[in-house]
């Protein structure tokens, strides 16, 4: 898989291809030895849809769909278009409205709101962005959790799982004992880490020891985590007393992430730590002996059994440091302004453990892909918050845009075919959602 | 999954002769040790714990007659508790002893295994219940409607993965069903309308599955994962935009009515729980038996079969491959759209966000605790839905054992099932794995 990835040229994060790379995919065709002109280079990454203007298109593309999927689920809209034929321009521009209205108030909602220059204060400006990287903290964790499993060649669906022990433990630190400032907030970090990093290490350990499939075992520990989440609240230790709801108890002042700027902007210490852990997981893939066994194993089990490293070694390794990641995003989610009240609740995970996967496949499973995707879904949780306020638009559309970028990113040869593209090749193409393995006579 | 050498229908070789049958004799002997020794200790255990943590002289009470139900009253079954827990836990371990003393036998080890897990049960539910009462008929009610869903999502899962398509978005498909089923249902008022939308919807999630994964082909677990997110944010989005703004309108379609049958519903207990049920469970019984007859005796279980195991020597002798693929998975995909359609049109009549709460992975674990089996993956979902209803019905006793762990029992036996521990399970061998054609 890795390898693949290599060939790739371009993260979606990069408008060009680097022009350092140079081996091209199958279907890019302008490969000249002389280096293109800026110009030259973006016009042939766009004809042959390189995978930077593929996940672009992909974006356009989940957006019209969110659109169509507005019109059908808005009834005056869809009454006029009884009578399309009559007066077919007040349907259209109605359902342009709409969906105009909507995204119109998710932009305002996660970059920038023009009103705010007028008439706004200094935070005004900035709430929008402070919301979406606010929103993109979790993500990044739970992106770069999975991301390293992929790597290595694991699927770790278990960041729901993950994030949940790593909050348990992060919460209990926080609440059951009162240390000094920034030593507080060490253990309680620590203790997301650890409550992280054991929990997939479970996982880890069973692919390593008994060959058990971790997909299955990571789905079933989710369900655990979260049922045994449900118990530990109706517990003393955990349950905060005199209240009708299961919900855990206050963590200490000390224990808390603190704002970056104030009280009036949610953004929070956590994305230091956040992109801290992307640089972490950069160099350990890059330029670490380990992240290379990792890749090694990831790209190939028998050569690397072969070479003399240790395949269970590095399985558990990745599960634990792929856990370790998730159990931050925990951290975040108890301890950050986004849970004033700094407690357990039994939806602590807030669907990030999925939202992880999208992330870290839209990212291509690099460390500044990650953060980048981060930042777009983040932006559409923030945005789409904003959109159900102003819009009357239900946020889980955000769910269904998220979820249709990653299925057009996963089939290029879709996406070129839907806007004529050249270069239409059968198959995935080697990014991280390509099958590693097919059985048959390959072309 | 496992790497192991034992084909998911040939469990271990007949006749084994030479060093070889030394190896694999010496293997299940120690199997069978380990195995044996674990029923003993946790008999040990239910001993301790059920037996002698039962105060003497109490009775446990089994409501015997199944509630909601125009049936014979059945008299109450009472039990004396500790005597009974007791009992059942050095039943237990005598199942134990068996188990390493038979280890030769096919049909002993399984019998064994029955044993111990049906007098632990036994033994467990004395215990929970001593000076209590308990409706048992009504715990048996809700094991059905519980594995209902769980083993029509087992049989398209089977289908999906004996065909080489793992199929996670089990859990989509049964979303999108209920959604479906439940919409159709209430604005065209017919429950056929809505059962017949709810296979074509999880068809469509089928299908969409089966593009990704044959045409494109992207890896299919993470496929799958996605496809739920979406089809989770596409009823979510409705559910919020349509169907809670218009409830009337858009989300009561209503139940099916129960149908008895006469003869076989005057069966005491069995009767009323199992034959006057709605027309989904009828399906379902008769899904069961089609999909074992189909995989196992007819032309087209072969041909699918032999795709998911080795699709070039399939391709080789004339069988498309890939349209074998597309087939079955949209097909399973309608199955799997009927388990979601009796979750509203079926049980409770209205549909929920997020109603499924997961049910789809339980099918999926249902599928692998059954070995790729229909039989088998029926069995598990019986025994995941009896988990769940047990859960239910101890509720309201405040027994010592938190729900929630009840509740856990399908996840944790499906990791120590997948790890080994409870014997070896195999997928098909090209589960997951796209055909490519020169």
């Amino acid at each position: 898989m890795t390898e693949d990835n290599k060939s790739t040229p371009g993260e979606p994060s990069k408008a060009k291809p680097a022009p350092t790379k140079t081996t091209e995919p199958a279907g890019a065709s302008a490969s000249t030895p002389a280096k293109p002109s800026l110009g030259r280079a973006m016009l042939d990454a766009i004809i042959t849809g390189n995978s930077a203007v593929v996940t672009f298109l992909a974006i356009v593309l989940a957006l019209v769909v969110g659109g169509v999927l507005m019109i059908l689920a808005d009834q005056d809209v869809l009454d006029e278009y009884k009578y399309f034929f009559a007066a077919p321009g007040e349907a259209l521009s109605s359902s342009w409205t709409l969906v105009s209205d909507a995204y119109t108030a998710m932009f305002k909602g996660s970059i920038v709101n023009p009103d705010s220059f007028s008439e706004g204060s200094i935070e005004d400006i900035f709430r929008p962005i402070s919301e979406t990287i606010t929103q993109a903290t979790p993500l990044i964790f739970g992106g770069l959790a999975v991301s390293i499993a992929f790597r290595t060649g694991l699927f770790n669906i278990g960041a729901q799982g993950q994030i949940i022990a790593g909050a348990v433990f992060a919460s209990w630190i926080g609440f059951v004992v009162d240390l000094p400032p920034v030593i507080h907030l060490v253990f309680v970090i620590l203790a997301g880490v650890i409550g992280g990093g054991l929990y997939a290490g479970i996982a880890g350990f069973l692919k390593a020891r008994y060959g058990a499939h971790e997909v299955i075992v990571t789905i079933m520990l989710n369900h655990i985590a979260v049922l045994m989440l449900g118990w530990l609240l109706t517990t003393d230790t955990f349950r905060r007393g005199g209240q009708a709801q299961p919900i855990g108890k206050d963590a200490h002042e000390n224990a808390v992430l603190p704002n970056l700027f104030g009280d009036n902007l949610r953004i929070h210490f956590g994305i230091i730590l956040a992109l801290l852990a992307a640089g972490i997981y950069w160099w350990l893939l890059n330029r670490s002996t380990l992240g290379f066994e990792l890749r090694a194993v990831g790209s190939n089990p028998d050569a690397a059994r072969t070479a003399g490293m240790s395949v269970a070694r590095a399985q558990i390794l990745a599960m634990v440091i792929a856990g370790a990641m998730a159990g931050l995003a925990g951290v975040s989610q108890v301890m950050s302004s986004t849970n004033p009240a700094h407690t357990l609740t039994p939806s602590i995970d807030a669907g990030i453990g999925f939202d992880a996967i999208t992330v870290a496949l839209l990212g291509r499973t690099k460390p500044l892909g990650t953060v980048l995707a981060a930042l777009l879904f983040g932006a559409l949780r923030a945005g789409g918050s904003v959109m159900q306020a102003s819009a009357n638009v239900s946020v889980d559309i955000v769910i269904v845009i998220q979820a249709v970028i990653v299925l057009f990113v996963a089939a290029p040869p879709l996406v070129r075919s839907i806007f004529r593209l050249r270069g239409a090749r059968k198959g995935a193409e080697g990014g991280p959602l390509a099958a590693k393995e097919t059985v048959g006579v390959q072309s | 999954m496992a790497d192991t050498v034992i084909a998911p229908d040939v469990e271990a070789p007949v006749n084994p002769t030479g060093e070889a049958a030394d190896v694999v004799r010496a293997a299940a002997r120690k199997k069978a040790l380990i195995t044996g020794i674990g029923f003993i200790l946790v008999g040990l255990y239910a001993l301790w714990a059920f037996g002698f943590g039962t105060k003497s002289g109490v009775d446990a009470v089994f409501g015997m007659t199944v509630p909601n139900r125009d049936t014979t009253e059945v008299g109450d079954l009472s039990l004396p508790a500790r005597a009974v827990a007791i009992a059942m836990s050095v039943l237990c371990m005598v199942a134990g002893v068996l188990r390493i003393v038979l280890d030769r036998s096919r049909l002993a080890i399984r019998l064994s295994i029955a044993l111990f897990l049906i007098a632990f049960v036994i033994a467990f539910l004395v215990w929970a219940v001593a000076g209590k009462q308990m409706s048992f008929a009504g715990a048996l009610q809700n094991t059905l409607l519980a594995a209902v869903p769980l083993v029509l999502g087992a049989l398209a899962g089977v289908i999906g993965e004996r065909s080489g398509v793992v199929n996670i978005a089990i859990d989509g498909q049964f979303l999108f069903g209920a959604f479906a089923a439940a919409l159709t249902g209430s604005i065209t008022g017919s429950l056929w309308a809505g059962l017949a939308a709810g296979m074509v919807a999880g068809a469509l999630i089928g299908g969409l599955l089966a593009v990704f994964a044959v045409r494109y082909l992207v890896e299919q677990v993470v496929l799958g994962v996605v496809i739920n997110l979406l089809v989770t944010g596409i009823t979510g989005f409705l559910y919020t935009q349509l169907l809670q703004k218009d409830p009337e309108g858009y989300n009561n379609p209503g139940v099916f009515e129960n149908i008895r049958i006469p003869g076989l519903a005057d069966i005491p207990v069995i009767g009323p729980v199992l034959f006057d049920v709605n027309i989904i469970v009828y399906l379902m019984y008769a899904l069961i038996v089609i999909v074992h007859l189909g995989l196992f005796h007819t032309r087209w279980g072969l041909r699918a079969r032999a795709v998911g195991e080795h699709p070039t020597a399939a391709d080789t002798v004339g069988i498309k491959v890939n349209a074998t693929r597309y087939r079955n998975v949209i097909m399973a995909g309608a199955i799997a759209g009927i388990g979601g359609a009796f979750l509203t049109i079926g049980t409770v009549g209205t549909f929920s966000k997020d109603m499924t709460s997961g049910a789809g992975y339980i099918a999926l674990a249902a599928v692998i605790f059954g070995r790729w089996r229909p039989l088998g993956a029926v069995a598990a979902a019986l025994l995941f839905g009896f988990t769940s209803a047990l859960a239910t019905s101890l509720q309201p006793l405040n027994t010592s054992i938190p729900s929630q762990f009840l509740q856990m029992m399908p996840y944790v036996v499906t990791i120590f099932a997948v790890a080994g521990l409870v014997g070896k399970v195999r997928a098909p061998a090209a589960a997951n794995k796209p055909y490519t054609k020169g």
